[in-house]
């Protein structure tokens, strides 16, 4: 049996296939653009040593600290956010008739492409056909903004549909976690007097805490991804107003064929996505762990 | 509030709150009206969507947003599936998103197989390689990408999105699969070798067809990100006879900014597949992110 199950050839041959694609694909690339930092390259010659000078230059680079403050932003309110979806959850997960409807209902917007909500979204916003503006004028509001136009509103404006898009996921995470708590650590609360309120914050919050932990991280990292709605939605405008990492990434490759530099911008995207991670396991680990009994 | 769970309990009349009654219920109305807020809020966009699909631009700009089309204009979409390419763009989106999925598949497959079952010294070093990759950002590798594509000739080639889609799906299509291969039991295996038979016919005749639950849930899982994905083929591919739904659907706007019917009928065209999908198979779909992600 052992000898048939540790089969060298087989395992190789089913292994290795996947795990040279993804070493091809995936970290190969990694290793790339951490090269390609280095070098002057508009990526059609041939790259041209230059050392660090990319880094020293995004150092000094105003547009790119402006993308990285925004793409910042982006990240507390996708994490703030989570509290709204933890809630939402809470309250579906407290034996609600046709809480399985909901569920399904909430997940929808996810489903879609980044392509379709960022265009259905641009006409939500629309200045005056859009369905926001539109419904604002009916409350009487003389002259709503065009917010997808504003500087100081794009942003805000944006993570809207971000919200949209990714509630019925945390929802859907949560509601499980939640579905796991056993309901006779509830019930026995209630008998001890404590009301809903206190239920939530004393025993579901801290038993759910290991999957709050784990979406914290999705939300933080995944943040820093956010590419697709706001390239279609803004192009990271107006006047880089809603720049993020990386689109000011997409934009000096695809546009200004500055690949090193771009490169260079890539990595530190990289860098940055590790260290956010490990920063926020760190800061969240805690040693005492929770017994059922 | 307090009294919600207390409806048909039988054993909390000792409690001392106030039990059932119109607090109770009228708690129980406030929590449901949140709830469907909620869903009001993330059925709202699309349901307007849809309305304006059918509507035209006189409609649109002068009645009420929310006022049922006077006709149904259903050649919106007539319109904009001939004149707009988009059948070539929905072709595109439906072979792609086929051939990437088997291939992760039966790829991921072969891979949680050999890691959960077979016995190696470094199976466990593998699969964080695997389970590493999925915290890599994907624009992080989008230029080294686009120069190796290029350099080999696979720019503005479909191989080029089934390769990279394969590589960035394994991660989570393995981890989906794992569950359920750890729990499958060990006698089928020792009941296989002992009647003689090799690794490959005990994996493809017996333990494959035995994740046929979980198969379909990755399958999905697969199919909705590759139906939906858009900065690889923005990037790789720019042939318009070559392009997605995805991408297709953005240059064809960008051209029709201001026919808000065709726009409409174009992204309902594109979301509709999904959508239908998710009808049928919504317990599956919510299977397949919940395995996902929570397991982490």
């Amino acid at each position: 049996m052992d000898k048939v199950m540790s089969n060298k050839k087989v395992i190789a041959l089913y292994v290795l296939p996947a795990l040279l694609l993804i070493a091809v694909i995936i970290y190969v690339p990694l290793v790339l653009t951490a090269y390609y930092g280095l070098n002057a390259w508009n990526g059609i010659g041939s790259p041209r040593f230059i050392g660090l000078s990319n880094y020293r230059e995004l150092i000094r680079d105003g547009l790119f600290w402006d993308s990285a403050w925004h793409s910042f932003l982006l990240a507390i309110f996708s994490t703030l956010s989570l509290i709204l979806y933890l809630a939402v959850a809470m309250v579906l997960a407290s034996r609600i008739k046709g809480a399985n409807t909901f569920r399904k209902i909430y997940l929808i917007p996810m489903l879609l492409s980044s392509v379709a909500i960022a265009q259905l979204w641009l006409k939500v916003y629309h200045p005056t056909n859009g369905i926001l503006n539109s419904f604002l004028e009916t409350l009487g509001v003389k002259n709503p903004p065009s917010w997808l136009a504003d500087s100081s509103l794009v942003l805000y404006a944006l993570f809207v549909p971000i919200l949209w898009q990714y509630a019925g996921f945390y929802i859907l995470i949560y509601y499980a976690a939640l579905k796991n708590i056993p309901t006779t650590l509830e019930e026995a609360a209630k008998i001890d007097g404590a009301n809903a309120l206190q239920i939530a914050w004393r025993i579901k919050l801290p038993l759910t805490m290991e999957v709050v932990k784990v979406t914290i991280v999705l939300a933080a990292v995944g943040s820093l991804k956010y590419f697709d709605l706001i390239y279609i939605m803004t192009g990271g405008g107006p006047n880089g107003a809603s720049e993020v990492m990386a689109s000011y990434m997409y934009r000096l490759a695809f546009r200004s064929y500055d690949f090193g530099y771009a490169s260079a911008v890539g990595f530190f995207l990289l860098i940055l996505s590790l260290a956010v991670t490990w920063i926020i396991r760190r800061l969240t680990a805690s040693d005492d762990k929770i017994q059922y009994s | 509030m307090t009294s919600m769970s207390q409806t048909g309990r039988i054993g909390s009349g000792a409690s001392k709150h106030s039990s059932g009654g119109v607090s109770g219920k009228i708690g129980y109305l406030i929590l449901y009206v949140i709830l469907l807020v909620v869903a009001g809020f993330q059925l709202f966009p699309l349901v307007w969507l849809f309305f304006f699909s059918l509507k035209n631009n006189q409609e649109i700009f002068n009645l009420p947003p929310l006022a049922l089309p006077k006709q149904w204009r259903w050649e919106n979409y007539v319109k904009v599936w001939e004149a707009g390419n988009i059948d070539i763009y929905f072709f595109n989106s439906v072979w792609i998103t086929v051939v990437s999925t088997v291939l992760t598949v039966i790829l991921g497959s072969l891979v949680t197989f050999a890691i959960t079952r077979m016995r190696w010294k470094l199976s466990s070093l593998v699969l964080g390689m695997f389970m590493a990759a999925m915290m890599i950002p994907v624009h992080s590798t989008l230029i080294p990408l686009f120069s190796m594509f290029n350099r080999v000739g696979l720019i503005d080639h479909p191989l080029s999105l089934i390769i990279s889609y394969v590589a960035f799906n394994m991660p989570i299509t393995i981890m989906i699969l794992l569950g359920f291969y750890y729990a499958l039991p060990k006698e089928v295996e020792e009941a296989s070798v002992i009647d003689g038979c090799s690794v490959h016919r005990m994996f493809f005749r017996i333990i494959l067809p035995m994740t046929g639950s979980v198969l379909a849930t990755t399958s999905i899982i697969n199919m909705i990100y590759n139906w939906n994905e858009f900065i690889f083929v923005n990037t790789f591919i720019s042939s318009d006879r070559l392009k997605t739904l995805t991408v297709g659907v953005q240059n064809f706007i960008g051209q029709y900014t201001t026919d808000w019917g065709a726009i409409g009928a174009t992204l309902m065209i594109s979301v509709l597949p999904i959508l239908i999908a998710f009808l049928f198979l919504s317990d599956r779909i919510i299977e397949g992110i919940a395995a996902g992600s929570v397991k982490g």
